[in-house]
């Protein structure tokens, strides 16, 4: 674990053991699936792969992704099964740790682009090749795009991914690929959410409702206001009395 | 009833203040230095010998007032930056100072005492030629503004225009020469390249022509840079093919003539290939230039000349001379010379303007840095002392942006390190331990030589170590007498050590010049500085830290990388980063350009991590390369991956080492460059340490996050920028596998665009286009309610993509700069460190940026400590960790764990530097400086005594008891 720590973001030191190799077998009968063609109108990604032993990549084609057109998210996923030279040259490369590779074509997934752009170059990705035997060839690939539905990115992973080295029986697990495949366009970011926080601070002044309706100052305390000002009415009309009176008194003195 | 009243008030008042910096903690933990940066125009105040104004504008846009006697600033005026602010001119008169900025687009009068602003006015459009001031019978008045096609007159006092002309033929004539000689008249000087010169004069009254010729001068191109005015009224122009001279008297009434004076009847030469510069002198702008001048011959060879009755003649020859320039103090005028003396210092020396003749005990000697660059520019102040002799103090500034003044007889006054304007990046290295730590250590790393030696050489290091602490103590006691404020705690490379807690450290910072710095964190002294030469001026640099301070017989080392931006090739600089010197470490030659650095984890067996650079032809080159790297490179290719981005055409490739250290591609991802372009890619930072792997929800589940180390956020911008259109792009990509984790649009929003990675989070900011603000958005990355595998992560085997949350806040204010702060367990709570353009510097808590926040606040998400979700991010002014002390253009935040886990150093660094420390979940692991020890250890003492006493009266209660 304190290792892991520091690694670097480019480094990833491995720590699953290379799986052992079983069995070379060299057939030459060569079984294909067939390749179901659908519909013309929508979008055809080809998926090529290459897995060599001497780690030059030579790609074959894998099978081809149909996008119904209009919609991007619906895909269908047609491959061909591995032949037996196939098969066996793949447990050849996953024991020697080797990589398999799979690529895409660069190109728009809106078929109105497609006439006026060639595609210019392709996007890879790779797996281990001894977690895809391990896997038992079950692999979930993702096909990136932009903004615009051009593809940027495929990402190939297996599930699970570990390679722990375990025997995988020949023939019937390393004859058909079980994939998963998804087109992902970007996700859109939130924006603040300023219009649900200013309804919901609005039910919270609602609810809290018109608890009581601001009274004047004089409207709460009269009662204590109006004895208090009779009060001082009182003793001041008493003292005014009085004085009225004095004055009343001396003047009366004067007459 | 009213006491109580101000009783609550006044408490209220001191709690809204106690989260703030206390008056007497300013300064305690934090320092600021203020730089200019590269000198263009400096000023002196010529009236008075006691005034200790100096006046600077720069290469950065910033108009300063520096006191000559300290170099302290007395005032800053910090302009936009780019060519709008660009300071095209600084003329003095009396208390006024003229300014003319962006290219001739405003004039300015500041009041030189206190920095006040007298007067702004904008000219009209037209890129500036030249300027000066206007005299009329012993009077300034005016200031005549020249531009491409027009001249404009305005008043000293108000700024008011007294007039503006159009200049004739401005098309074809190029004028560049504007002069007054004091008598009443403005006169124009243009030249029309290869063909003739153009002199128009204008009336002072009404900008109304008097006069209109033109002289032949095929050979000349430019007035600027081979022509001056000397004398009255005489055009001097230089011209290197021919190797003469030409003077042309401008207000002769019958038609003008050049004549030319070869410059071998003066017995002078130019140096091959060198461009002759004249250099006069005009004292005071109501009078005629003076009739002295000097002609630079070559690199390091001027000589005084004198233009007398039409003939020039040689006053004295400097040969060699690095510098030369005139001043003047009342009636006389000098001419300062700059000779060197030998390799490490240059003898700077008066002459009297008029004879040439030396004035006696007028030397100054000024000892140039080995380590520094040459002298480039000499500003002399000259003085009349009280038996009216010359006295003279002289600016300097070097190659490497070092500006000292000295003064007689070579006392430096002060220097100012004007590089460190503009830092462009910085590492922070653990001091080394103390001499008597690391005698102690050594002994661990050397090799046993027999018992007896050992035992002798531990005695000998206790007794050191034993002499060290009582001289401490010396230290201490004697210390004690003085007041504090006496106490000096002077910070040089020999006393330096680690402190108890990693608080202070190297700060090894890397200027856009090529000067290399050491400084002290603490004090902010410079410790070591180092000038490379020959770096071409936009060079990239990145700096890495080697090897550490951590093991200690072998040095700690830093390299550093600079990559010229235009032909890519780099060079490797190796230094130690403690006391600045340069390694002798062989370095290898990087014949090709490198396109990319990465330090691995490995070490070889001296310590030191392996650097790899990889070339364009994707070879990689290991430093250090030694067998025992090689084989430990070999060892581990398998799992060395690294990724490649070139932006100008979107594409990342990740790249596989192989065991021949040659590489493969593995992955490629491309954006097409036509929707968007890529502005930032960032990665973790390699000493980040994540203390929890989870967060624990209200319901006591724990939420784990997605730490992968290897991921790279990578943020794009929209090409098109149409506000409904434009868009802000978020990859985060595996550096490994090349498989997109998650990819976000941003709509409406544009750039520019900061951003955080760290952790299992991103955060990035952005401006809305349409609401036309600036947002901040969050990303946090769950790998969800259980880890696929606890023990290791490796980006081959993750299969399951981490679920997204993602929240975005309004911000108020426009950002500078964004980081985060690092602790050195990350057991603390994290902050944003944001630089605000107003020079503050905010730093505000992650809690704020957390998708979790609910829009109605749970019983979950209260034992959570969620906070509600508020669309607006709050600036509370007790957030801005640098109080008043604004840092003028933050470029960069740094961030460096101490030994403290509480405590994250932090250092700004832009126009200004400025160091402090942050604390993001208050100091939990230090005892408050008014901790009562006393009573602790009174309560202590008591409970422990009592104890005893209870326990033998127990005692002899059972005893009693047991005979009863």
């Amino acid at each position: 674990m304190a290792v892991a720590r520091h690694l670097s973001f480019v480094v990833v030191i491995l720590t699953t053991i290379i799986g052992f190799c079983t069995e070379i077998v060299n057939c030459n009968n060569g079984r294909r699936g067939d390749i179901v063609e659908s519909d013309l109108a929508g979008m055809s990604v080809p998926i090529e792969h290459s897995f060599e032993v001497d780690d030059v990549p030579r790609f074959r084609l894998r099978g081809t992704v149909q996008v119904k057109p209009g919609r991007e998210n619906v895909v269908s996923f047609s491959q061909m099964s591995l032949s037996d030279e196939d098969r066996s040259l793949l447990k050849d490369v996953a024991a020697v740790d080797g990589l398999y590779r799979v690529r895409v074509p660069r190109l728009s997934l809106q078929a109105d682009r497609e006439t006026d752009r060639q595609p210019d170059g392709h996007l890879s990705a790779f797996v281990r090749a001894c977690s895809l035997v391990e896997s038992h060839l079950s692999d979930v690939i993702t096909l990136h795009t932009d903004v615009s539905g051009y593809l940027i990115g495929v990402s190939i992973v297996t599930v699970p991914g570990a390679c722990q080295g375990a025997e995988v029986e020949d023939e019937v697990d390393l004859e058909v690929f079980n994939t998963t495949i998804s087109i992902m366009p970007p996700v859109n970011a939130p924006s603040p959410e300023t219009a649900l926080y200013i309804e919901r601070m609005e039910q919270e002044m609602d609810k809290k409702g018109k608890p009581q309706e601001q009274k004047s100052f004089f409207a709460k305390y009269w009662m204590y206001i109006v004895p208090l000002v009779l009060f001082l009415m009182m003793s001041g009309a008493q003292d005014q009395s009085g004085g009225g009176a004095g004055g009343g008194a001396t003047s009366g003195g004067g007459r | 009833m009213g006491w109580l009243l101000a009783k609550i008030f006044i408490s209220l008042y001191l709690i809204i203040f106690v989260v703030a910096v206390f008056e007497d903690q300013v300064g305690k933990f934090d320092w600021r230095q203020q730089f200019v940066g590269e000198v263009r125009f400096a000023l002196f105040d010529i009236n008075s010998q006691a005034s200790k104004k100096l006046l600077v504008a720069t290469e950065k846009n910033i108009f300063a007032s520096l006191n000559s006697r300290t170099g302290d600033l007395f005032w800053r005026h910090v302009d936009k930056t780019g060519p709008e602010g660009h300071i095209d001119m600084l003329l003095l008169y009396g208390q006024d100072a003229l300014v003319v900025v962006g290219n001739g687009r405003i004039l300015r009068s500041w009041e030189t005492t206190i920095g006040g602003l007298n007067w702004e006015t904008v000219l009209d459009t037209g890129s500036f030629q030249s300027a000066a001031f206007i005299g009329v019978q012993d009077q300034v008045k005016y200031v005549a503004v020249l531009k491409k096609s027009t001249i404009s007159l305005h008043y000293i006092s108000n700024g008011h225009q007294k007039w503006v002309e159009n200049l004739p033929e401005s098309d074809t004539v190029q004028y560049q020469i504007v002069y007054s000689g004091g008598s009443g008249q403005v006169l124009l000087l243009g030249v029309v390249p290869n063909s003739h010169i153009v002199m128009v004069e204008y009336k002072i009254e009404d900008g109304e022509i008097m006069k209109q010729k033109s002289v032949a001068a095929p050979w000349l191109t430019s007035l600027q840079s081979s022509c001056v005015v000397v004398g009255s009224g005489v055009l001097l122009c230089v011209d290197p093919m021919t190797q003469s001279m030409y003077t042309l008297l401008l207000q002769s009434e019958e038609q003008p003539k050049m004549s030319q004076i070869l410059l071998q009847t003066l017995g002078l030469e130019v140096a091959s290939g060198f461009q002759p510069v004249l250099i006069s002198t005009q004292p005071h702008p109501t009078r005629p230039p003076l009739p002295e001048f000097f002609l630079q011959l070559g690199p390091d060879h001027h000589i005084l000349l004198q233009f007398k009755d039409g003939l020039i003649s040689p006053l004295r020859d400097f040969n060699p001379s690095h510098l030369v320039t005139f001043a003047t103090t009342g009636e006389k005028t000098v001419a300062a010379v700059m000779t060197p003396k030998n390799d490490t210092a240059c003898s700077i020396n008066l002459y009297t303007a008029d004879t040439g003749r030396r004035l006696l005990d007028t030397t100054i000697i000024y000892y140039m840095d080995p380590n520094g660059g040459r002298p480039t520019r000499l500003y002399v102040h000259a003085f009349l002392k009280k038996d009216d002799s010359v006295g003279y103090r002289v600016l300097v500034q070097n190659e490497d942006l070092v500006l000292s003044f000295l003064q007689q007889p070579g006392r430096v006054v002060w220097t100012r390190e004007e590089a460190l304007a503009d830092v462009v990046t910085m590492e922070m290295v653990d001091l080394p331990l103390t001499g008597t730590q690391a005698e102690l250590e050594g002994e661990f790393g050397k090799k046993a030589d027999g018992l007896l030696a050992m035992v002798l050489k531990r005695l000998s290091s206790q007794l050191i170590v034993l002499q060290a602490w009582l001289g401490h103590l010396w230290k201490l006691f004697y210390d004690a007498r003085k007041p504090r404020s006496q106490v000096k705690n002077d910070v040089t490379i020999e006393t330096l050590s680690r402190d108890e807690f990693n608080l202070q450290k190297m700060m090894v910072m890397v200027t856009a010049s090529g000067k290399l710095f050491g400084i002290d964190s603490k004090s902010g002294t410079i410790l070591w500085k180092q000038y490379l030469e020959n770096v071409k001026p936009n060079s990239v640099f990145k700096l890495m830290v080697q090897r550490t301070t951590a093991h200690f017989p072998h040095p700690p080392q830093c390299t550093l990388l600079i990559k010229d931006k235009d032909t890519g090739l780099g060079s490797l600089n190796v230094f130690n980063p403690i006391f600045g010197k340069k390694s002798h470490i062989s370095v290898p030659a990087l014949p090709r350009p490198v396109l990319q650095s990465l330090l691995l984890p490995l070490m070889d067996q001296d310590y030191a991590k392996v650097l790899l650079l990889v070339d364009d032809q994707y070879k990689v080159t290991a430093f250090p390369s030694t067998k025992n790297v090689l084989q430990q490179l070999q060892e581990t290719a398998s799992s060395i991956f690294f990724y490649l981005v070139d932006s100008s055409q979107g594409r990342l490739s990740g790249f596989h080492l192989r065991k021949d250290l040659s590489t493969e591609l593995i992955w490629e991802v491309v954006i097409p460059t036509e929707m968007q372009k890529i502005v930032g890619v960032k990665g973790k930072r390699a000493n980040e340490h994540v203390h929890s792997q989870g967060r624990v929800m209200g319901d006591r589940s724990v939420l784990y996050k997605y730490l992968n180390p290897n991921l790279l956020a990578v943020v794009t911008e929209s090409t098109d920028s149409h506000q409904e259109r434009s868009f802000v792009g978020i990859f985060l990509i595996d550096g490994v596998t090349g498989r997109i984790v998650h990819e976000a649009v941003q709509r409406k929003a544009r750039g520019p665009v900061h951003f955080v990675h760290s952790e299992n989070w991103v955060v990035y900011v952005y401006w809305n286009t349409k609401s036309r603000r600036n947002e901040f958005s969050v990303l946090e990355l769950f790998e969800g309610m259980e880890l696929y595998n606890s023990t290791v992560f490796s980006s081959l085997d993750r299969p399951h993509p981490p679920q997204v949350l993602q929240q975005s806040y309004i911000f108020p204010s426009p950002i500078s700069t964004l980081e985060a702060t690092l602790t050195e367990k990350g057991i603390t709570s994290r902050h944003l460190l944001v630089g605000l353009p107003s020079g503050a510097i905010l730093s505000l808590p992650k809690m704020f940026l957390d998708p979790r926040r609910p829009e109605v606040a749970s019983e979950q998400s209260r034992e959570e400590n969620l906070i509600p979700y508020s669309p607006e991010i709050p600036i509370r002014t007790e957030w801005f960790i640098n109080y008043n002390q604004t840092v003028s253009r933050v470029k960069g935040i740094y961030t460096a764990p101490s030994g403290l886990e509480s405590t994250c150093l932090v250092v700004a660094y832009g126009l200004d530097i400025y160091q402090t420390r942050v604390y993001p979940s208050k100091q939990f692991d230090v005892l408050k400086d008014d901790y009562d020890y006393v009573l602790i250890s009174s309560v202590l003492l008591g409970l422990f005594f009592a104890t005893m006493i209870s326990k033998r009266l127990a005692e002899v209660k059972l005893l009693n008891r047991a005979w009863r």
